[in-house]
Parts: structure tokens; sequence; C-alpha cells
């Protein structure tokens, strides 16, 4: 069958199974969006490319397919590097399809030109700049191939103009379908290991029966692997507690006795300690990320380290482990069930961990997540807007979330009982993620309720995207928690600049959210009284045809606690300052009756 | 003496890479994004046309080693990568350098050149121009004892590497176990 180019690269990604494109075309890649008009290929035209590529990466985190973005050569594709370097940070299976000059203007400098493969080299799995359209359904297989498999990433197809344009005779070609073992064969260096070896699963199992204080450090590879069932049966037959990093939100569920919630700089008090009294971290899919371990030599000082991971190249990286296994979680957990079970049949029993337990529940009693409510007449707490939305939402409602104090509130406060139900750029900590991110998950999983909760900052990076979830008609929920600062700068800026607080004031007025998330085509309300909160969230729930704002006047001065500052070890953690005083007082009363 | 302490921290990592466009930067990105540093570094096909290998001295401590290795890996085109342990391994470098030298001290680098079983390349009324082929630390010795003339220009390939072939079953263990049967 003779196609064009253009023609071919849309039959490819149909084959591919996408069901959605999210783009904004421009002269080098028009040719691929006329064949689109004849597609079943939904297109969604965003606003601005980076809208495209979040959009992408919040379709991918909450249906686990990749995500497919189209932008134009040049601007459009410079536009895109964020989301793409966001995808890499955060293991996103995401694919990108960029115009590009001509094959002929290629070095030259021409309109609209950008080297967009050796600009994104750094910040994608991989990378194509296709000259041949023969080439084109192969390449596109193996960027799926490539996207989906081993550790998930983005992969970025760079398409000159001749290839695809019709009337251009270098866009002819015959098409054909490469399968599976021709795809294989053409990428000799490519060969994920995903089962892991038998002798180390054994070494693994034993060890974990050994321990007294284990703990299971859970990162966002058990989501990637789709290993969350397998993770609870293993928590469970073993009865080991399980923290669950920034990125694994929801891997384990929050109302689970095992869960302690999640580690790391802004993480619970009980999930930073039990890891640094721990004597067996069982490190599944997560990399031992800065913000995880804090001061790295003071991490974790007594724990043995089993760490599981499909990509080599983490093992070691930061923290040598005693059992390293590189295979793919799901299968290497099934594994460690299989080797535990027999292992306990044959009459292998644990050491007693209930003083373990009782020293993790110690912790949690003393230390929750807490914060002092509202005088009469102050703004509005940030934690008391989370709580009354997680509660007013269904269980299997999906958040995500902009990065700064906000996103961690709501990982600390929001209590998630399923996977993929969490979104949010935990690697590379891209401001503006939410909205874009909550449209594409709503393409995605349209059943379902989507929040997006947002800081001030944040929603004016990318806020133009609800344009197109206007016109789309795609009915995402924003809460705009607006304390007129870049919060978790002023935060440092408090704690750590002595209060001199630099270029970070925003104005809760300028600009005005509720007009101008109206003049976007969205349903907009204010909130700066307590008793106006739950009212209007169920005004919002209520709401499933267009997108919904609410702004939430949060208090400024509030921060986000327990925290362990940067650079300090874990157990220098930080309580707020009225827990740490009754604590003490607790302590003291504690001791009285010797006396 | 230096040199033999720098030897330590050097390591010869031969990558074999898929020979298309684009797959050399890959690699030095990699190692400039990483923050590792290049030493040297040769480039040439295989006898398989399909293949390139890459010869690269890295200047590091045997753990970051490990995890240049496994980030060279991560690289799509990256197809088989080999360390070359020195005591197992045949290093070979090439250098040709031009050396000022007055029509009464050439003998003298002549006579050097010689002696490192160099070659002559060319001659001009006061210059000369001598190739050597050898191991890496052959070569500095060689540069170092040219450098007095006066070097006008001096190119180096860096190193290319391959695994020393088996030696044959250990004779030595043979006859000592011989031996001790006779005994």
């Amino acid at each position: 069958m003779q196609l064009n180019g253009g023609q071919a690269l849309i039959k490819a990604l149909e084959m591919e199974g996408v069901e959605v494109i999210f783009g904004l075309p421009g002269g080098a890649i028009l040719p691929v969006y006329d064949p689109i008009i004849d597609s079943p290929i939904r297109h969604i035209l965003v606003r601005h490319e980076q809208g495209a590529g979040h959009m992408a990466e919040g379709y991918a985190h909450a249906t686990g397919k990749p995500g497919v973005a189209m932008v134009t050569s040049g601007p459009g594709a410079t536009n895109i590097v964020t989301p793409l370097a966001d995808a890499y940070m955060d293991s996103v299976p995401m694919i990108c399809i960029t115009g590009q000059v001509g094959t002929a203007s290629i070095g030259t400098d021409a309109f609209q030109e950008a080297d967009i493969t050796g600009i994104t080299q750094s910040v994608t799995k991989h990378n194509y700049l296709v000259t041949r359209a023969a080439d084109i359904p192969r390449v596109i297989r193996e960027a799926f191939h490539i996207a989906t498999t081993g550790r998930p990433g983005p992969v970025l197809v760079d398409i000159p103009k001749d290839i695809v344009d019709p009337t251009h005779p270098n866009s002819a070609m015959e098409w054909y379908w490469p399968t599976d073992a021709e795809v294989i064969a053409g990428l000799p260096g490519y060969r994920p290991t995903t089962v892991g070896h038998p002798r180390k699963i054994k070494e693994a199992a034993a060890m974990i029966l050994a321990a007294e204080r284990p703990v299971l450090y859970v990162g966002g590879g058990i989501l990637k692997a789709r290993a969350a069932e397998a993770l609870r049966e293993l928590a469970e037959l073993v009865e080991i507690p399980v923290v669950t990093t920034l990125m694994a939100r929801g891997a384990f569920p929050d109302d689970h006795p095992l869960c302690l919630g999640m580690p790391g700089m802004h993480g619970n008090y009980t999930a930073i300690m039990s890891m640094q009294e721990s004597d067996l971290l069982i490190a599944l899919g997560s990399r031992f990320d800065d913000r995880v371990t804090g001061k790295v030599p003071d991490f974790a000082p007594l724990a043995k380290i089993i760490h599981v991971d499909i990509d080599p190249a983490e093992l070691g990286k930061v923290r040598r482990p005693d059992v390293p296994i590189v295979g793919d979680c799901n299968l290497v957990i099934l594994e460690l069930i299989k080797v535990i079970k027999a292992m306990q049949a044959k009459g292998t029993t644990q050491p007693d961990i209930t003083p373990w337990r009782s020293t993790l529940s110690g912790w949690q009693e003393t230390y929750p997540l807490a914060y002092e409510p509202p005088a009469e007449g102050d703004l509005l707490k940030p934690q008391m807007v989370l709580e009354a939305l997680r509660d007013s939402a269904p269980e299997d409602c999906i958040v995500a979330s902009g990065v700064g104090q906000h996103q961690m509130w709501t990982s600390q406060y929001w209590k998630f009982r399923h996977p993929y139900t969490w979104i949010n750029s935990g690697g590379l900590g891209t401001m503006g993620f939410s909205v874009p991110a909550a449209i594409g998950a709503k393409v995605g999983r349209p059943d379902r309720m989507v929040w997006a909760i947002d800081g001030d900052g944040c929603f004016q990076m990318t806020a133009q995207e609800l344009v197109t979830a206007a016109a789309e008609r795609i009915p995402v929920k924003i809460a705009i928690l607006n304390n007129a600062y870049l919060g978790m700068v002023r935060q440092w800026q408090e704690m750590f600049y002595e209060e001199r607080y630099s270029e970070v004031y925003l104005s809760p007025d300028l600009p005005d959210y509720v007009k101008w998330a109206e003049a976007m085509g969205c349903v907009a309300f204010r909130v700066e009284h307590p008793d106006d909160i739950q009212p209007t969230i169920d005004k919002a729930n209520a709401i499933d045809d267009r997108p919904v704002v609410i702004e939430f006047r949060t208090d400024a001065s509030e921060k986000v606690f327990p925290m362990v500052a940067s650079g300090k070890s874990n157990t220098e953690v930080q309580v707020p300052e009225f827990q740490r005083l009754a604590a003490k007082t607790a302590a003291a009363s504690e001791k009285e009756p010797r006396q | 003496m230096n040199d033999r302490q720098n030897d330590l921290k050097h390591h010869t990592l031969s990558v074999t890479v898929e020979n298309k466009a684009g797959v050399l930067a890959r690699v030095v990105n990699l190692f400039s994004r990483r923050a590792y540093n290049i030493y040297s570094l040769a480039v040439a096909p295989t006898d398989d046309e399909r293949f390139s290998r890459l010869t690269v001295v890295v200047d590091v401590e045997s753990v970051p080693l490990e995890q240049i290795v496994k980030q060279l890996h991560k690289l799509i085109n990256v197809v088989k990568i080999v360390e070359h342990d020195p005591r197992h391994s045949v290093e070979r470098e090439l250098l040709i350098a031009t050396v000022k030298v007055a029509v009464s001290d050439r003998h003298q680098v002549a006579e050097l050149t010689r002696i490192f079983e160099g070659r002559i390349l060319a001659v001009s009324h006061d210059a000369l121009t001598v190739s050597l082929e050898g191991h890496p630390a052959k070569i500095d010795d060689f540069e170092d004892l040219l450098r007095p003339f006066g070097i006008a220009e001096l190119q180096r390939t860096g190193r290319v590497a391959l695994n020393k072939l088996e030696r044959e079953t250990p004779r030595v263990h043979a006859v000592s176990s011989a031996k001790s049967k006779v005994s």
C-alpha cells in the first residue's frame, strides 16, 4: 500500500492504539495534521506546547498508557522540553512528535529550525531524527517499545517536513508494519532485565525474614510496574510497614494499618524516623532521592539495603545495596512472595516485630500530621481546605498537584486508597504541572472526578490550558490555594534567610482569579471564610459539564511541617512548634510520678 | 612515577555502539552531563559495519566507573561495554610530531626515533616529522625525549585496546605437579 509519510505516521499511531494526541500545529508539522482529520484519533488542541506535554504526562500517569504530544518545529519543540525533562525524571511513558524543517534545510538556520534531538538528548530516554519516509513505521514502533518497557520514559521523534509532505517526492513510501521480533532485532543495545536473579531473591527473602525493624521503602517504580497488588500481598505476608514516597502515593492504601505514609523532606515524623531506625530497608522501585535521604551519610545508618529496580544504574548510585536486584518490581515481588512462603513452610520464622510496630505507633501518636486551626477572622488554613476537599471527593478521585507547599500538603493530607489517583511532578518539580496534567488525566479517565490542587504561583504558569479544557468540554476541577506568595520559597526565606522576603510576593487580587477563570469558560468561586469551604466544594463537585475553579484565600504564614532542612540529617526533622512543646510537656509529666 | 599513579585512575572502556548518526554525540554528552572526565577517545567502525567501537579512557576511581558503565548502557545505541584491565589487554596509541631541528642536530632525533622503533615520515631543511606507534607509556617517554629539540606540532590519537589472547594452560603449574610426583 502506497502512503505518504504523514499518512504513515498517523496510521502508525493508530496501530499503536493511540486514542488521543495533545498538540498544536505549525508550519513544519502541517502535513501530519492533514490526515488527522480522517483519523479516529482524538486531537486536543492546546494553547501552549508545554500544556500538551504535561497533558500527555497526566494521561500516562492516570492510564498507564503512553501519552502522545505533537508539536511543530523550533519554538513548538523547545516549548515542550520542560515536559520531556519532567517525564524523564519521573519515568513517565510519553511519545513526543516534533515537526522539523525539510531534510535539505537542516543545519542552515532555517525558519523555525531548532536542533531538538540535540537539545533533548539528556532529557529523553531516546530520540530520533527520521530522515526517510520509509523509516516512519519502524521508528514509531521502536519509540513506543522504548517508552513503555524497562524503565519507562519519554521518546522524541523529530520528523522533517519533506518526508511527510504529500507534494514532495521524499514523502512517498510503501506501508509496512514491523513485527515484535523485527523491533527487538533492530535494537541490539536495548534488552531490559525484567526477571530478578533467583539467588539474589533468595538472599533477600532470608534477610526479610531475619529483620527486626524492617521497612518497605516504596517508590514510583511500583506504580510503573503495576505492582501495587503484589506489594500489598508481600507487606501483609510478612507484616512489614510501608513508606510510600512522593511518587508512590497511592501504591499502598493510606488507611492500611501497615501504611506509614510519605517519608522525606516533608514526610511525616514516623515515616522519616522508621527509616532512620530501621535495620532493613527493602527499596522497591525507589531511587534514594535527596529529598528522601536528607544528608546521605546519615540516612538509615543502621539499615541493610535490598534494592530492587529495573534500571541497573539506580543500584548503588546513591547507597550501595547489600542485595541488589535488577528486575521488574512486580515480577521480583511475586518471586519474593513465593520464596518467602516456601521458607515459612519449611519452618523459618520471623523475629517478633511487635516491639518495632509499637515504636512506630508510639511515634504516630506523638507526632501525627497536625496544624493549628485558624483563629476567628484569620485566613483559611490550607490543610483544612485539603481535608474538606478530600472528604468530599469519591475515594477513586484523581488528584493532580503543582509544585510547592500545596503539593506537600496535598500529599500529606489526602488519603490515597488506590494506585494511579495521585499525579504530580516529583523529580523535576515543575511549577504549572497540575492544570494540564489534570486535563490529561481526565481525558484518559473520563469516568473519574479529577481535582487539580494548585498554588497561585503555579496557576499563573499554565492556566491558559483551562481554555483548552473549556473548549474541549473536559470538566476538571481546580482548587487554587491562594496565599499571594510563592509559598515554598517564602518558607525557606523565613526559615533560612532571616525572613528577608526577596521577590516572592504575588498579591492575592492580581490577577482576579475568579474573573480570569470565568473568562476562560470555567465556573469560578472564591472562598474566604471557613464556613464557605464545604458548600462551595459541594457546588463544584456537582458540576460535570465544564471546568470549575475555586480560589481559596489561605494563610501565607502557614509552613509545611514536618521538615528536614536541605542538606541536614533526617534525624534533625522539625515538627511544628506547638507539637514539639506538647511532646516535651508529655515527656516531662511522664517522668514526674517517679520523683 | 606520576604517570604510573595516573594509570591507576585511568580506566579503558571499549564501547561498541550502533554505527548511526549522532551516536558519538550521545556518548560524549552523557560524559559531560554526568560530570565524568574523558581522558582520551578514539572512534572507528569495527569489522562489522553496523557497529563502531569507541575506546574511552576515563579518569576515575572504581565506584564512579561502575556508574559510568551503567549509564552508558542506558543509551539505546550502546550495544556492549568492555573494561580493559591493563594487565590483560594490549593498548596502543599513535603519535605524529614535527620537530624543529637544525641539520647539525638532525641525526640525534633520527637516532631517538630509531631507538623507539618509530618512523621518519618527512624531512625538510629545518624539521623532521616522525611517528611512533606503541603502548601509551612508551609514547609518553618518546614525547618527553623529543621535547628538548623543540616540538612544532604534535598529535596523539588516544588509545585503542583489545583483550589479550588467553595464554595456554599454565605451564609452571603443570611442571610443579610433575615434579611433586617425581619426588
